[in-house]
């Protein structure tokens, strides 16, 4: 049986045709119907490149580090658009959007979607930096969706950080090709992952050195690791609460994957430097900033963003310290935190559209006045502040631990930065979710499952992680040496 | 015939740095919009000149881009915008030209001291290319941050661009460079067009980003 597309191509071409098509769809509720049902779609393609395997070769290629991203890609995809459906009725009910500018969501949603995929498909560096291109680019249309003051400001900010940031990037892939050209040959093979995996060991060490930082720099900035974070909570504050959810729990994955592939090529090269060290102080000192950061933020949504600045920094610090473990762990975090910090950002969005406002000191009492809602939201902060026994307990635990093993000092910066951040996580859900409810407390009529589904998954990774899926997670830490 | 090719190349390359020095102590937005646009027009030159070296017909949509949208379209559309909003007679720069262009020369001996110590193996048109793209890159980021005006801070911007298109041609045979290029020039006219349509003078009564540090939503 042959297929017309094989699932790789699907991954990326289902939303991108989908885009199209909600371009001209003039009906919001359809429009919602037909995000959702694209978002399965591509959800079923991802899942389908678990049983066939593309071959490699051409503008796409898949590998047991991409699938991985992909899966979690297209998952959190699909669960927030349902979610942004129930968001999204109440908005235009409420008056703040039009239709005309939800056609447009609906639309940049899936180009969103496509861009994603294609990043973290392509064998191709030079079109993974097209496509993170692309997903900044539709990013900052969305967060400025609803062109007030405070909307407009947070987009051109991100605008300018995010571009000049992909600018860096870009000069970063021209040097790689540059290393690879005198030993590949020109053309398209030095710029492909596989050809240049291969033969890097042969690269000029110098040149891939300064190639690597401007890519850190450059992806870095993407990934909003602190003191390239400037851009971060403005663009989730002031966005729909489901971009929120889609900043957090994928674009920044995909920034990361980006850093992690030109780790592989660095760890091929005997001569060129080790970029652990880079990794790991940038990831530390996300640790540490975000850490106290978040003890000053008055909203809820610039609050969760810090918090997505110190997880990014255990994640960048997990790579940067290496070896099967921490890359095992590292891996695993990011996989939780999508999962948690998107099902936290959806909570967000019920108690926002429940309030009115978005300030901390507005959102009171919570599991008296929605039971549901509130310890919905207790268990999910109590997840992302890494207490057991959820899933990010697990990666953070083995972080730390390893961190004891191979460096002791930097394991008690990193444990300090944790508890920073967890005294603050404490602090606000204590008011948050408890004490006596304030303002509106009419129920919630949007779904609860996405955030359901979510905190299932956590938990039961955090209680059981089945061994296919350790196992599949070992495999590919071995491969990130 | 080789030492001519190189020779060319060579001065087109200087050109974009000299431009990009150029930029840096206009303060008025004209002149600097009207640097910028013959900055790009030379950077389509050394791509055509580029196109015509390597034989690589198709780098030759990349000058056409560089020469059409940036030297011609872009400049009259800010100028246009500049005029607009009542901003062409003053610009405010953070720094005295004094220390911006010290600045500006220390960057370009780093970018020289870097790249033509780390490319040492490579070609030496590749070489001479890379390490000026990466000074027109690093002067396009100084002139962002010593400007506080947004229309300042976008042509700083597309003139760092600029130098990262002269990298991609002097990359022998690198794919996509069109590709990137008209993904590039998308972004630019996004920025513009945001500049445009969100009206940020209307918006904010002022185009001077410092004033949109007061809209920060956490201050309260």
């Amino acid at each position: 049986m042959t297929l017309p597309l094989d699932p790789a191509q699907a991954t990326v071409l289902i939303p991108a045709g989908t885009a199209a098509l909600l371009l001209i769809v003039p009906f919001y509720r359809l429009g919602a119907a037909i995000n959702v049902f694209a978002a399965l779609l591509t959800l079923a393609a991802a899942l389908a490149l678990f049983v066939v395997r593309p071959a490699t070769g051409g503008l796409l290629g898949v590998d047991d580090l991409n699938i991985v991203f992909v899966v979690i890609n297209t998952l959190v995809g699909f669960t927030t658009s349902i979610f942004s459906a129930g968001y999204i009725a109440h908005e235009i009910e409420i008056g703040r959007l039009t239709t005309a500018s939800l056609r447009f969501y609906h639309a940049m949603y899936q180009f969103l979607m496509a861009a994603m995929n294609l990043a973290l498909l392509t064998n191709i560096t030079g079109l993974m930096w097209v496509s993170v291109e692309f997903a900044t680019l539709t990013t900052v249309l969305m967060v400025s969706l609803y062109r007030t003051r405070e909307a407009l400001e947070a987009a051109w900010k991100y605008f300018i950080l995010g571009s000049v940031g992909i600018a860096l990037a870009l000069f970063g892939t021209i040097l790689v090709y540059m290393a690879a050209q005198p030993v590949v040959g020109e053309g398209l093979p030095a710029m492909t992952w596989s050809v240049l995996v291969a033969h890097a060991a042969k690269f000029d060490p110098a040149l891939l050195n300064i190639a690597f930082v401007f890519l850190m720099l450059g992806y870095g900035t993407k990934a909003g690791l602190v003191p390239l974070h400037a851009w971060l909570p403005d663009a989730h504050a002031e966005g729909p609460t489901p971009i929120s959810a889609v900043l957090s729990g994928l674009l920044l994955n995909v920034a990361i994957y980006a850093i992690l592939r030109f780790k592989i090529l660095l760890a091929a090269n005997a001569g060129a430097f080790a970029p652990g060290p880079l990794l790991m102080t940038m990831g530390l000192l996300s640790v540490l900033f975000a850490g106290f950061m978040l003890y000053r933020r008055r909203d809820i949504k610039r609050f969760f963003a810090y918090s997505s600045i110190e997880h990014m920094g255990i994640i960048a610090f997990a790579f940067g310290l290496g070896g099967p473990l921490a890359n095992f762990a590292g891996l695993l975090h990011m996989a939780m935190h999508s999962l948690t910090k998107s099902g936290i950002f959806f909570s967000v969005g019920h108690m926002t559209r429940i309030k009115g406002s978005q300030r901390i000191a507005d959102i009171t009492g919570l599991t008296s006045s929605h039971p549901l809602l509130g310890w919905i939201f207790v268990a999910s902060v109590a997840a992302i502040a890494g207490l057991p026994p959820f899933g990010v307990f697990t990666s953070e635990f083995l972080v730390v631990s390893s961190a004891f093993a191979h460096r002791p000092l930097l394991a008690v910066v990193l444990v300090v930065g944790l508890l920073v951040s967890l005294g603050a996580l404490v602090l606000r859900v204590n008011s948050l979710a408890f004490g006596e409810p304030t303002g509106s407390v009419e129920p919630s009529r949007m779904t609860h499952l996405p955030m359901l589904l979510h905190l299932a998954i956590v938990l039961g990774a955090g209680i059981f992680l089945p061994a296919a899926i350790a196992g599949w997670f070992q495999h590919v830490a071995q491969m990130l040496g | 015939m080789s030492s001519l090719n190189f020779d060319t190349s060579h001065l087109l390359a200087g050109g974009l740095v000299l431009m990009s020095f150029v930029m840096l102590y206009q303060d008025r937005l004209p002149s600097l919009i009207n640097t910028f646009a013959l900055q790009s027009a030379i950077l389509a030159l050394a791509v055509a000149w580029q196109a015509l070296v390597q034989h690589a017909p198709h780098l030759l949509v990349t000058a056409v881009i560089a020469a059409a949208l940036k030297a011609v379209v872009i400049p009259l559309v800010l100028r246009y915008l500049v005029r607009s909003l009542g901003i062409h007679r003053t610009i405010e720069t953070v720094a005295g030209i004094g220390p911006t262009m010290l600045a500006g020369m220390m960057l370009v001996a780093l970018s020289m001291g870097l790249m033509l110590r780390a490319t040492a193996t490579s070609d030496i048109f590749a070489r001479e290319d890379i390490a000026f793209a990466l000074s027109v890159v690093l002067l396009g980021l100084l002139v962002m941050v010593t400007r506080r005006n947004a229309v300042g801070q976008v042509i700083g911007f597309m003139s760092l661009e600029n130098g990262l298109v002269l990298a991609g041609t002097g990359a022998h045979g690198m794919p996509m460079v069109v590709e990137i290029s008209v993904a590039f020039s998308i972004l630019i006219a996004f920025i513009v067009i945001g500049i445009f349509l969100f009206r940020i003078r209307e918006r904010f009564d002022t185009v001077d980003v410092a004033a949109l540090d007061r809209f920060r939503g956490d201050r309260q």
